[in-house]
């Protein structure tokens, strides 16, 4: 029997820039939509069912003794090819557990800093599938900004830190992956916040986050200031947090700025894209460390496994806030955009809860990746 | 159409819907159809992507009840 890995120990492997060879054994078109990526990974493609009658072709590709791991859909298919590896001698053949479909659920954590008054900030890496979520930790509390549908992982966590999750944010209705937030809300008793525009339709109870209605986490107060920035969503808001941190959301990231059609009023919200990114975050200090929802290239990733960026150096280096034209600003945000996320249309559904899908369902929903970027 | 030979691959997992196909389509002749029935959501793009790859023709897929049908075409 050959051995296997865990999502975690993978994750492990590639935030901390470990050589790591990948044998992914999909259909090569699932593998061209959808891979791993990130550190140094190293990845091959070959289909599982070219290698039924026996593994020779990979022999030219691969070293007999070196690691390799092999991933598929659902955690079947690597068991079968790592077992003829290792069979053909190959000494260190592993089947990721899972599969992708694990692989899209892991998170990983990562300190971005101490916040004043002993505070901490974690950024949460979904490594599978570009998301980023955040925990605000103060006195024994925790805020929780755009978490992620495995909700056991922020609870786990809180737990083992000794914190109580008193505030659920959500900077947007998502449409790529299904919000934890609510539901987090109603297993720990805290409160969903959600920005109003994007709530019109929603079928629960919910906090407005608005501009005005500053959230305190712990009686230290890390000050949770929103700031309306719509575009990606007409509600989209973004946080600064203790003063030096800007979460924008699906507003902005590293080297990418959000789309503006997710919700199929592209034309509508240019403008309101245009008007955040070129005139509401100039206002803001160029200081503020921004710490976006989504990343989507894996050199986006620091050494540590973080995604971050300096305000001021966007200005300077992202090509989406570059374009003084506003017509070649429009053209870049609304023709020949990326393929939408999959399931979107469900996900915004499940999001606003006038749709119930059940774990599975929900699992096969977030398949593949975020897709909410479009690149200058 | 005239099916050769139906494969029930039904509750199985990936890899085994493609591996009893592969074997099944061994058992017949060049320009003989293969009828097979499976429940793997996993099973279409990969039927799909595998035919391709011998040379064997998909000629038609259906979905109902939970259950995806497959016509394939040996080369």
């Amino acid at each position: 029997m050959a051995k296997t890995i865990t999502t975690r120990e993978l994750a492990e492997k590639i935030v901390n820039q470990e050589e790591t060879l990948i044998l992914d054994v999909r259909n090569t078109e699932q593998f061209e939509d959808w891979k791993i990526e990130g550190g140094k990974a190293e990845i091959i493609n070959e289909p599982y069912f070219n290698l039924l009658d026996g593994v020779e072709s990979l022999d030219e590709k691969l070293d007999k003794n070196q690691e390799v791991i092999v991933v598929c859909a659902k955690g079947g298919s690597s068991v079968m090819v790592a077992d003829l590896l290792d069979e053909a001698g190959y000494q260190n053949a592993y089947s990721l557990e899972g599969g992708m479909k694990a692989w899209s659920e892991h998170l990983e954590p990562v300190k971005i800093a101490d916040l004043s008054d002993g505070g901490s900030l974690y950024q949460f890496v979904r490594l599978g599938k570009g998301c980023l979520s955040y925990v605000i930790e103060s006195d024994g509390e925790a805020a929780i900004v755009d978490a992620n549908r495995m909700t056991d992982i922020y609870e786990k966590f809180a737990k083992e830190r000794g914190t109580a999750i008193t505030h659920l944010l959500d900077t947007h209705l998502h449409a790529d992956h299904i919000s934890g937030g609510r539901k987090l809300a109603e297993i720990a008793g805290g409160t969903y916040h959600l920005p109003p525009k994007d709530a019109e339709e929603v079928t629960f109870d919910y906090a407005p986050l608005k501009e005005g209605n500053d959230i305190t986490v712990g009686k230290t107060k890390i000050k949770v200031q929103p700031i309306y920035s719509p575009g990606h969503t007409i509600g989209s808001t973004s946080l600064i947090i203790d003063d030096k941190y800007l979460l924008t959301g699906d507003i902005l990231f590293v080297k990418s700025i959000g789309r503006p059609d997710l919700a199929g009023l592209a034309d509508d919200w240019v403008k309101d894209l245009r008007e955040t990114l070129y005139s509401r975050y100039k206002e803001l200090s160029y200081n503020l460390t921004v710490l976006p929802a989504h990343y989507s290239f894996a050199e986006e990733l620091h050494e540590n496994g973080e995604v971050s960026a300096r305000l001021g150096d966007l200005y300077e280096r992202n090509s989406g806030l570059q374009v003084d034209d506003t017509e070649e600003f429009k053209k870049m945000v609304t023709e020949n955009l990326p393929p939408q996320p999959n399931a979107y249309e469900n996900i915004r559904k499940t999001n606003l809860g006038k749709i119930s899908p059940d774990t599975e369902e929900q699992k096969e929903m977030e398949t593949g990746p975020n897709r909410c970027a479009v690149e200058g | 159409m005239e099916i050769a030979k139906v494969l029930d691959a039904k509750g199985l997992a990936c890899p085994m819907p493609i591996v009893k196909t592969k074997k099944a389509i061994g058992d017949i002749s060049s320009g003989e159809v293969l009828e097979v029935h499976a429940t793997d959501k996993g099973a279409k793009s990969d039927l799909t992507a595998w035919a391709k790859s011998g040379g064997h023709e998909l000629m038609k897929d259906s979905e109902e009840d939970g259950v995806f049908k497959f016509w394939i075409k040996k080369a």
